[in-house]
């Protein structure tokens, strides 16, 4: 799970990392306000969306970038103005952008230098990990890219936390002066206990500014939660902003089912995500495009199944749906009936191939030849493929 | 022989009074896996499927000399289980239980390192040797005794692949779910190393997914540790950067764990690949064909 920038700084805030002080405006006049209470010279107006890139993004017709600084409480009305209901275009939102339903207006400070940090989950070494690099403020991916040895890491465990000297070994390398040493551990000390204690997914903070005044500060800050931990952090799930998400996402969420809309033409439903996936690389392999990513999981019934039906064929861009199911724990039998539910139900509007393949498999396919649905059946995962495909260029 | 788990393993279900442990440890039971108990804290003495239940893990080693153990305990007790089990000194420790916090695994992990138990999964289908013992969720009958080795992070595209080989007359060894979460206990590594040396394995299928780099490492060892033909297909090819696919594990982040990579990596390493998933049966085919790889 996603939140914003403003929402995870005020739970960095509360955790005793340092950040700027700032207040969310949802219109420009609120913005203007917020200008003034906050008292300072310049403040930076920053879209709020649940995507990166948004110094460098634009809104849609306008020069406007997604992060700008205000010298004025006019001037922040101004910039306010216009993110506000506009569409942001970042690296990260693909083309059709993103709507900015808030800013936040955030005082300034003088900044010496620019750092990267984040903390992670390293697969490899099993445990969170700290990282951190010299080049904050800009691609930290072209940096690992290009250079992987400008990334410090440092794996800690998770009950212990982060040890002060990892703090101050990390700040020497970062060539931090030794009047800051005491402040680089203060901040990383409590960025990793936050990732721990909000079981985080991803914390990251680029840039980490190094001020005039020797203090560190984290001036952006991207938060996303572990799913799976979610049922112990009622706080978290309150910040939830559903405005930033797919709807048929969260309708699927809402079903049990995991769903991902992708830009295709070719609605597919699979049982399991590894099959799911492959399902989606068939289908671009026989040079057809996926419109989504749907794993109905083991254990669906009738009425999941129906759902999941009705999700897929909500997305205007689907000509054609393939079904690809393994039975194992769940039977071809229950899928052939919810296909029948769903094809009373729903109503198939656009061509619905189907495979069927595994337990009950004889009795799901008699199921579905008897009940007179309009399906056309296919044998094996490549000849299901091709007869999706020409059945979406035929549409 | 065959790896992990063989005619004489004697397992017990952590969790075998909910619906899905019971249910699961009928299936196995059926299959001939030599279930000898159950473990539910506060249920012990109780009877389900003929198997007695204890409250404690350690009791029921006493009670049972169980080996190995596979877990359907919910999400937010699961580690525990874990922990449980580990401290029985179980050998093997089958997690089944999907959506663990990954924290949680990370607090596990270094546990069972230090431990003489193997941990596999969680969130995986089991570990199955054809004709001796089922431990876990997957469909036995799409399995056949045979000579192939298969390991994977995924359900359903294992039964898919066995399916495969078993309808092209392979059989298999042992089929090892790895699990689909970021931390899991069993890498491709661990049980790469135990195919090479099962001399009743002759062929290896590595069933990978985006996300991580388990397959790089895996292609890594094969390079320098692997002398028999080896055959892998990767899912998610089309999978957009960023977005979680169904698995938590799943996803392309950082410029990191893309297909592409992966797929490179192990055909340096001398592995055939298979494009399509529908060609996972026959790269192994084709990799036999070509022989041991030295």
């Amino acid at each position: 799970m996603k939140i914003h920038e403003y929402q995870a700084k005020d739970l960095l805030r509360a955790a005793g990392v340092p950040v700027l002080a700032g207040r969310v405006a949802r219109t420009p006049d609120e913005a203007a306000a917020a200008f003034a209470a906050l008292g300072t010279p310049v403040c930076a107006v920053k879209a709020q969306i649940h995507a990166g890139g948004r110094g460098k993004g634009q809104v849609t017709g306008s020069t406007q970038r997604g992060v700008e600084l205000a010298r004025s409480a006019d001037d922040a009305a101004r910039i306010a103005r216009g993110l506000l209901g506009k569409s942001l275009v970042t690296v990260q939102t693909g083309p059709a952008g993103q709507t900015v339903r808030q800013v936040f207006v955030e005082s300034g400070c003088r900044i010496a230098r620019e750092l990267y940090c984040a903390v992670l989950v390293d697969r490899r070494v099993g445990s969170p990990v700290l990282i951190a690099s010299t080049a904050g403020g800009v691609d930290i991916e072209e940096v690992a890219a290009k250079t992987p040895e400008a990334i410090l890491s440092e794996p800690f465990d998770a009950d212990r936390g982060l040890a002060g000297y990892q703090a101050r070994l990390l700040a020497a390398k970062l060539g931090l002066p030794t009047a800051s040493w005491r402040a680089a551990e203060q901040f990383f000390g409590s960025l990793t206990r936050a990732f721990v204690r909000l079981d985080a997914s991803l914390l990251e903070i680029n840039p980490l500014v190094l001020t005039e005044d020797g203090a560190l500060v984290a001036l952006d800050a991207k938060m996303t939660f572990d799913d799976n931990a979610l049922f112990r952090h009622k706080d978290i799930v309150a910040l939830r902003d559903e405005a930033e998400e797919e709807p048929a996402e969260i309708r699927a969420a809402a079903a049990g089912l995991s769903y991902v809309k992708l830009d295709g033409t070719i609605g597919c439903l699979v049982n399991g995500a590894g099959l799911a996936m492959s399902t989606m690389d068939l289908v671009k392999l026989h040079g057809g495009a996926p419109a989504n990513f749907l794993d109905v999981g083991g254990g669906a019934d009738v009425k999941a199944v129906t759902e999941a039906f009705r999700i897929i064929l909500s997305d205007p861009a689907v000509k054609a749906v393939l079904v690809n199911i393994f039975g194992g724990i769940m039977r071809c039998t229950t899928i052939a009936t919810a296909l029948v539910e769903a094809s009373k139900t729903v109503g198939f509007t656009v061509p619905l191939v189907v495979r069927l393949e595994g337990t009950e498999v004889e009795e799901g396919r008699r199921i579905l030849a008897e009940s007179g649905t309009a399906i056309i059946s296919a044998t094996g995962l490549t000849d299901a493929a091709k007869k999706v495909v020409a059945a979406a260029s035929r549409a | 022989m065959s790896i992990l788990v063989n005619r004489d393993t004697r397992v017990i279900c952590q969790g075998i009074t909910g619906r899905v442990g019971e249910f699961h440890t009928r299936g196995c039971l059926e299959y001939g896996t030599r279930m000898v108990g159950g473990v539910t804290p506060g249920k012990g003495g109780e009877e389900i499927a003929g198997l007695p239940v204890f409250d404690t893990v350690a009791e029921a080693v006493d009670s049972t000399g169980a080996n190995a153990t596979m877990i359907f305990v919910p999400p937010p007790f699961a580690a525990d289980a874990i922990l449980e089990a580990v401290a029985a000194e179980i050998e093997l420790v089958i997690a089944i239980t999907e959506g663990i916090p990954v924290l949680d695994m990370a607090r596990v992990l270094p546990v069972v390192k230090a431990s003489r138990s193997r941990l596999v999964g969680p969130n995986c289908p089991g570990v199955i040797t054809p004709g001796q013992c089922k431990i876990g969720i997957m469909p036995g009958y799409i399995h056949t005794p045979g000579h192939v080795g298969v390991m994977s992070r995924s359900g359903t595209l294992t039964y898919e692949a066995v399916w495969q080989l078993s309808s092209l007359g392979h059989g298999q060894s042992s089929c090892v779910g790895l699990g689909g979460d970021p931390l899991v206990g069993s890498s491709f590594i661990d049980i790469l190393a135990l195919f090479e040396a099962d001399p009743d394995t002759h062929a290896i299928l590595v069933i990978g997914e985006i996300g991580g780099s388990a397959e790089e490492e895996a292609a890594d060892f094969v390079r320098h540790h692997v002398t028999k033909p080896v055959a892998a297909f990767i899912a998610g090819r089309t999978a957009p950067p960023g977005k979680r696919m169904g698995h938590a594990g799943a996803i392309i982040s950082g410029g990191k764990g893309t297909a592409t990579a992966k797929l490179e990596a192990l055909r340096a390493a001398g592995i055939e690949v298979a494009d399509s998933p529908a060609d996972m049966g026959e790269a192994v085919v084709r990799a036999m064909a070509r022989g041991g790889r030295r």
